[in-house]
């Protein structure tokens, strides 16, 4: 008898998975992948999009492209999942049976959920560059801007591509250097985490770099409100920051068809063993991606890393065996620091992003956790890599956990009493 | 894991303080964690508490602020009063948890 298995989003966590899935199960298990369009953003580029790097049409491409032969790719807005009888309930009224679930639907900035965001200012002085309009407008309006206030805001944690605001800050500074408008334009990032990054060691490298650029940091600011007279962000504990240009990270949230099938946290991610991938409810359900409410970091490459765990772990529980293969929460990330350069940082659940060289210990070619011009050429060649070999599955020459060879570890510490 | 000792009682902590063993908290210890930050407890506070304790409990994480506020129907605004300036980590701390994995 022939099984169905169903991967919900075509982004970039259910193309791999669906394309390593296909492979990896028999013939008698059909693989249906739904998603709303057919339009496949390379996300990474959005955040270059406003200097002008990249136009939207190069940034844009059919899913069914990179959807393998055997694979039935079906358009339709998910209305919900009925897990109890096994069902996909579409919009349009048809319904999906299954009998293994992958929920790859992501997640996705939700300006609605910040009050006074979505006023008047909108894509006037308010913008975010986490979307593709929102990046077209945020060019548009950066081509325009010569004085004043730019303010670049993250809303909560957590956030896609927790380091992009970092980098936004980093290369509009560059860029306004380059127009000669750095005197004339004062740069704040407003962060709801204590300094630049979650990690200690990162966040000490990355602080340095903001300060050496007189970016000043609002830190632990947890914003209530936006105040559009004013044109102020207001905290919960009645903090103001005034600004003239506001580039904001809105709250991300899963998919609300997540919410209304009961299989989301507070912000609609699905709660799943961080190391199996499996949904803490339903052991026919996986999750993975952004959509899933791993502690780690929202990005592709954590989508990358995990499609190898999730791909075992659903073929041993297709052949009714439990899923034994475990993420480690790898991640690995390109962080843009201007000027041509970037810095990456390769890190996990439980290893924090440390320096030293990557791939290869001692020799690199990419150094980690400091600026480097190869390190920016790696992110730029990532996009065709992206395209070409990590969405139809095809093997990456890099591990999917985390090894240590070639990242020097800091000296232990030593226990204080809490600092706050 | 380092040990220490808070007002008579013998506790594991991480490097920053926080507690690392769930069942070596109690209320008396909480008033003495508080009491390190500058905060005495009132029922309010005990609110949060108990909320983060209980949902520790079944989830296996520290709630973040956003969940004290959806699912334990305490405001955002009212825990930035109760532990002014960082109330997830000031909250983690008195309660005796980790630090919320929100932050990553």
């Amino acid at each position: 008898m022939s099984k169905h298995l169903i991967v919900l989003g075509a982004g970039t966590a259910g193309t791999m998975a669906a394309n390593r899935l296909r492979r990896a199960l028999p013939a008698s298990w059909s693989v249906t992948v739904v998603d709303r369009d057919d339009e496949h953003l390379y996300q990474p580029g959005l955040l270059l999009l406003p200097f002008g790097t990249y136009r939207p049409e190069q940034l844009v491409r059919s899913r069914h492209a990179f959807v393998a032969d055997g694979i039935e790719l079906l358009a339709g807005e998910v209305d919900r999942v009925d897990a109890t009888a096994r069902t996909v309930h579409l919009s349009d009224g048809r319904e999906l049976a299954y009998d293994l679930l992958v929920i790859a639907s992501g997640t996705s900035p939700r300006p609605d959920q910040t009050p006074g965001m979505l006023g008047p200012l909108w894509r006037q002085s308010i913008f975010d560059f986490y979307t593709l309009d929102g990046a077209v407008a945020l060019r548009d309006a950066l081509a325009r801007f010569d004085r004043g206030r730019l303010v670049v805001h993250v809303t909560d944690m957590p956030i896609k591509c927790p380091v992009a605001p970092l980098e936004f800050t980093f290369l509009a500074e560059s860029w306004l250097r380059a127009r000669e408008l750095r005197d004339t334009v004062e740069l704040v990032y407003v962060t709801p985490l204590p300094g630049a990054f979650t990690k200690p060691i990162a966040s000490e490298r990355l602080g340095r770099l903001l300060e050496e650029r007189k970016i000043a940091v609002e830190p632990d600011f947890l914003v209530e409100s936006v105040d559009p007279e004013a044109k102020e962000l207001v905290s919960y504990d009645e903090r103001r920051v005034a600004f003239d240009l506001l580039v904001t990270v809105p709250l991300n949230m899963g998919a609300d068809f997540v919410a209304r099938s009961g299989l989301g946290n507070e912000l609609n991610h699905v709660p799943v063993d961080k190391g199996t991938l499996q949904s803490k409810a339903f052991p026919n359900i996986f999750a993975v991606g952004d959509a899933a409410d791993l502690p780690t970091s929202k990005a592709g490459s954590v989508a990358h890393f995990a499609v190898d765990v999730l791909v075992e772990n659903v073929v041993a529980v297709s052949e009714g065996r439990p899923p034994t293969a475990r993420f480690d929460g790898h991640a690995n990330c390109f962080i843009e620091s201007g000027d041509g350069k970037a810095l990456l940082i390769d890190f996990n659940y439980d290893t924090e992003p440390l320096p030293g060289t990557y791939p290869l210990p001692g020799i690199g070619p990419l150094r980690l956790l400091t600026e480097s011009r190869a390190n920016h050429v790696g992110k730029l060649a990532f996009r065709w890599v992206y395209w070409n070999v990590l969405l139809p599955g095809r093997p990456m020459p890099l591990p999917s956990h985390m090894t240590m060879a070639g990242k020097k570890p800091p000296a232990p510490q030593k226990a204080t009493t809490a600092q706050m | 894991m380092p040990v220490t000792t808070i007002d008579g009682h013998t506790v594991d902590v991480d490097p920053e303080g926080f507690l690392t063993e769930y069942a070596e908290w109690d209320e008396e210890l909480a008033e003495a964690l508080a009491a390190q930050i500058g905060i005495s407890l009132t029922d309010e506070h005990w609110k949060a508490i108990r909320f983060l304790r209980q949902d520790y409990a079944d989830q296996g994480e520290t709630a973040t602020l956003r969940r004290i506020s959806t699912v334990g129907g305490i405001p955002i605004k009212s825990l930035f009063a109760l532990f002014p300036q960082k109330p997830a980590k000031k909250l983690a701390y008195v309660a005796g948890l980790p630090k919320p994995h929100g932050c990553v």
